[in-house]
């Protein structure tokens, strides 16, 4: 009898059990899987940054082959960031006051000014750097639209000298230095979007921007062995197996080290059982028991670090071909998994209420803004971009005339 | 051939454009300060924030959950249908223990039957199995530190002089991130403006001398309204002071809520 008078809402709205508060009785959440991709593919900006920083920065060799592509990737990936938010507000046409009139102690507020940093001041410039001699080359003997597209990004600047050369390569560097704190500033913000909400015990976590930084790291990296082994293979080039197994060897430490803080977080969530905790398990039994038990734990963890981790014991054991399916299978989970992590993250804290009485449900529907047709479309459209960066700029053609990374890896 | 730019040129452009940006949006944050207290409020020309602290107490033992206040708001604020609400009421239900059970009350039902608009239905129980009924308001806290005005990105959220956190319909961009961010869940993306909504204290009233609608319309003056800068000694919200102890919701939280509330029970979040 009790059950009925407080499930007053349920007969109305048939997803809420227990009470929650009216206000937020509504339909579909105020984030929906929109918010879900935002962090998700800023994450895979950041670590796939991170990813090349390596070379640049901390002079990993191995990883030369792949230099470029990563920071391509991180670029396709970018342009797309913001688009999931655009959609998603009430007003997509007053988006510019964030930069306009910013709210200072706004995490949100910040976002334009990491972004617009990130994307002018790091990416495109260190890009810039990177590929200037390769553009002046590739304005020369490239004909009609496509020469005119490589004239177009030397911005004018002709200059092959070495001492203009040793500038680019010096720039470069320095930008990646930036570019490796902007790179988790980027996204440690996105974590402290949610980990600064106090009224929702779900989100409100010191842990929650290093765990974000240390997730996108690992999806970072995943995402490049991803595109690289489906680069390849698509090419019918032979892999770089050395190359591989360091991608795969970072993407085993970093995955150890995500898992740990997260582990830690889970353990002192536990432990503490603060004021919200029994709704919260309520949640994860009811609501989250599949992304969180069976996508972020299993898919996106334990199998990937199964796979990887002995993998660094025995490579010599295991054959090239083997090897490769099991690191491009790791890879793939991992995305997966850090997908379900950034789900149970953004939709986990709005499936209970704030008066820490009662759960909500929510259903992803196919159509509408926040579908998951509009989130495949989104997804698929930073690959889109980079299939035409990886045609403009890492064409087999033009690269086979000079200095590649990939000639430079042979030589080393 | 020597080029036309070099590459100190373009950078100096580039750098020459980023500080144009910068001194733009300094510029227009100073218009939009002075914007927002002045133009979206609902206040009238001559009404000056500066010497006004208004303050809400609610009596919960007052409380007969009529719904009334709720009626009058969503009608004085033209709060859309549905579960949208600037002020709502919610039914507490604790049981008495089992004997023997070793504990000292029972189970917590609360419910808010589309806000407690209409009322609410009859005590699902027999009477003697319930210890205690109580109704609770609720409405904006009017936290002093208020979480939805420090994540507002724009700043079209704020803290009025007096006392109101408002929300500029012109400014909002509807993010919902003070939605998320209200501890107490009194915000909510309006669907017909798309942009966030909220208790004013029924502003467009007070500023005229008027007091809020859910206020006046209250038949046990369970609601206290007023301003504590022109409060004398026989004002309501001084004797509210002098007869209660006071309580806020989520104290743990440090918003610093001031609504306060007489007569509450540790159940009531």
């Amino acid at each position: 009898m009790m059950g009925q008078i407080t499930n007053v809402v349920v007969e109305i709205l048939p997803r809420f059990e227990g009470y929650v508060y009216p206000n937020e009785a509504v339909p579909h959440p105020l984030w929906g899987f929109l918010i879900v991709l935002y962090p998700y593919i800023t994450g895979l900006v950041a670590g796939a940054f991170i990813m090349a920083s390596l070379v640049r920065v901390f002079k990993v060799k191995a990883l030369e082959p792949v230099y470029r592509l990563a920071m391509l990737t991180a670029l396709s990936f970018l342009l797309c960031a913001t688009l999931p938010l655009l959609f998603h507000l009430g007003h997509p046409e007053r988006c510019y006051e964030i930069m306009m009139t910013p709210h200072f102690t706004s995490p949100m507020a910040m976002f334009g000014f990491v972004y617009a940093w990130y994307l002018m001041a790091v990416l495109l410039l260190e890009l810039w750097f990177d590929y200037r001699q390769d553009l002046v080359r590739w304005a020369k003997v490239t004909p009609g639209f496509r020469g005119l597209i490589y004239r177009v990004f030397t911005v004018g600047v002709t200059d092959e000298s070495p001492k203009a050369l040793a500038l680019d390569e010096k720039l470069g560097w320095i930008l990646s230095i930036v570019g490796i704190p902007s790179a988790f500033l980027l996204h440690g913000y996105v974590g402290f979007i949610f980990g600064s909400i106090k009224a929702n015990p779900w989100w409100g976590n010191v842990l929650m921007p290093i765990i974000f930084i240390l997730s996108a790291i690992v999806s970072g990296i995943a995402l490049c062995v991803f595109v690289y082994m489906v680069l390849t293979w698509i090419r019918r080039h032979t892999v770089d197996m050395r190359c591989l197994d360091t991608m795969a060897m970072f993407l085993f430490y970093a995955l150890v080290v995500d898992a740990s803080v997260e582990a830690l977080d889970c353990i002192h969530r536990i432990y503490a059982a603060e004021e919200g905790f029994p709704v919260l398990q309520t949640m994860i039994r009811e609501k989250l028991f599949y992304t969180l038990n069976l996508g972020q734990a299993t898919v996106g963890t334990l199998l990937p670090l199964l796979l990887l981790g002995p993998l660094q014991l025995l490579r010599k054991r295991v054959s090239e071909p083997v090897r490769q399916r099991m690191i491009f299978g790791s890879a793939f989970m991992i995305l997966i998994g850090v997908l379900a992590m950034r789900w149970n993250v953004v939709i986990g804290g709005q499936l209970f209420s704030k008066s820490l009485r009662g759960v909500m449900g929510y259903k992803l529907e196919f159509a509408g803004v926040e579908g998951w047709f509009m989130g495949l479309i989104l997804l698929s459209l930073p690959f889109i971009i980079l299939t035409v960066l990886v045609k403009l700029f890492l064409s087999e053609r033009l690269l086979s005339g000079g200095r590649t990374p990939r000639d430079s890896a042979a030589a080393d | 051939m020597k080029t036309q730019f070099s590459r100190r040129s373009a950078l100096s452009r580039l750098g020459g454009a980023i500080a144009g940006l910068l001194t733009l949006s300094a510029a227009r944050t100073v218009k939009a300060a002075v914007q927002k207290v002045f133009v979206a409020s609902g206040a009238p020309k001559d009404y000056d924030p500066t010497r006004h602290q208004w303050l809400m107490c609610i009596d919960v033992n007052k409380c007969i959950g009529c719904g009334l206040c709720v009626e009058a708001c969503k009608k004085e604020n033209a709060v859309p249908e549905g579960p949208y609400f600037r002020t709502w009421i919610e039914r507490y239900i604790i049981t008495r223990s089992e004997p023997g059970s070793g504990r000292a009350r029972g189970e917590t039902f609360v419910d808010s039957p589309n806000g407690g608009m209409r009322g609410f239905p009859e005590l699902p129980a027999a009477k003697d199995k319930i210890e205690h009924s109580f109704f609770v308001p609720k409405l904006c806290n009017l936290c002093e530190h208020s979480p939805c005005v420090q994540v507002c990105p724009v700043g079209a959220t704020f803290d009025a002089p007096d006392g109101a956190v408002l929300v500029d319909p012109n400014y909002c961009i509807g993010c919902g991130f003070c939605i998320q961010a209200c501890p107490y869940g009194c915000r909510f993306l309006s669907p017909v403006t798309k942009t966030a909504e909220k208790c004013t204290l029924c502003y467009h009233r007070i500023t005229r001398g008027l007091k809020p609608a859910c206020v006046e319309i209250c038949p046990t003056q369970a609601r206290i309204f007023g301003d504590l800068k022109n409060a004398g000694p026989d004002d309501p919200i001084r004797k509210f002071h002098e007869n209660n102890r006071v309580q806020v919701l989520k104290p743990h939280l440090g918003t610093e809520p001031r609504v306060l509330y007489a007569g509450l029970d540790k159940e009531v979040r």
